[in-house]
């Protein structure tokens, strides 16, 4: 049952980055990675919420499953992010790279903490 | 043949050419999204059984997830060198491998909510620590699985695509046909 919730979150989840990627992709012409950028942020924003809520006993440990090492961990990727940096730095761009790693943990961290302060405020 | 499929090389080949190439670009996404779907399935699944298996406890180093990133990272790398330098792969290899299985596999909202949970939980010297050494060690991982891959392949990475070309080919989006504007002479590595 455990493993049917990560597997039903990580299909929700997977797909909604490449479409994410997709769409955000094709709205710009910066060779800055914003499709993987945005889905990072949000994910950890949506999982500081949801580990805030299973801490404050409002959300349960399937729902930690489904939602979190799922959907959240599919939704998100180190292994994109980590190949896209190499790929500025390669193709020149090494200031992006540089901001890439930045920003994305920045506002990476900045979201799991606002998600994680928002949960308290809700449910502390 | 040309009508139904214009919109997708034009936006491969131009990608300034956004407002026409748009509606188009979502045409014939059915099977890579299923393919990004079972992939990540398979790499999520593939986390939570490490999790399992190596689990770590509250407050101390989060190890498993840490070589999960690693490892994910280092074999990115090499996928990505063998499908878009060395071979001319399938169109669904990228998104199921690149995009599903190792996107699932790795993961940054882990990491982020982790270090939140060691500065919050009475832990802020290891969560500052594992805070600086997953991007080190992910970039280590992929910058040396690339260098390695294309020395034993013998390709030197010079004719891969630059530039506008690789843009919006994050991780597989279109499929591996990021490469073919600016390899148009060399047919992205069919060597």
């Amino acid at each position: 049952m455990n493993w049917l919730l990560v597997v039903v979150g990580a299909m929700v989840g997977a797909p909604l980055r490449y479409l994410t990627d997709r769409a955000v992709q094709t709205r710009h012409d910066s060779v800055f990675p914003w499709g993987t950028f945005v889905v990072n942020a949000s994910g950890c924003l949506v999982l500081g919420l949801l580990t805030g809520a299973v801490t404050a006993g409002a959300a349960s440990s399937q729902l930690q499953l489904l939602l979190g090492t799922g959907f959240c961990g599919a939704l998100t990727t180190y292994s994109t992010f980590s190949y896209e940096t190499l790929r500025l730095a390669e193709d020149g761009a090494r200031l992006f790279a540089v901001a890439n790693v930045v920003m994305s943990v920045a506002v990476g961290l900045g979201a799991a903490f606002g998600g994680a302060a928002l949960a308290r405020a809700i449910w502390g | 043949m040309g009508s139904s499929r214009s919109p997708l090389a034009e936006q491969a080949t131009d990608p300034g050419a956004t407002a026409p190439a748009h509606r188009g670009a979502w045409r014939g996404q059915g099977p890579v999204v299923c393919a990004v779907a079972v992939g990540g399935a398979a790499g999520a699944v593939a986390r939570y059984g490490a999790a399992l298996l190596w689990p770590t406890a509250a407050g101390t180093f989060p190890w498993t997830t840490f070589a999960v990133n690693a490892v994910g990272c280092a074999l990115i790398g090499v996928l990505l060198v063998l499908i878009t330098e060395v071979w001319a792969a399938h169109r669904l290899v990228r998104p199921f491998f690149g995009t599903g299985v190792l996107g699932g596999f790795t993961t940054f909202s882990t990491y982020a909510v982790d270090i939140q949970r060691l500065v919050d939980g009475g832990s802020p010297a290891t969560g500052l620590i594992y805070l600086a050494a997953t991007p080190l060690a992910a970039l280590t991982a992929v910058w040396a699985a690339v260098a390695v891959t294309r020395r034993a392949m013998g390709v030197s990475g010079a004719g891969r695509a630059s530039g506008a070309g690789s843009r919006g080919s994050a991780d597989g989006a279109d499929g591996g046909n990021g490469s073919s504007g600016a390899d148009s002479t060399s047919g992205g590595g069919a060597r």
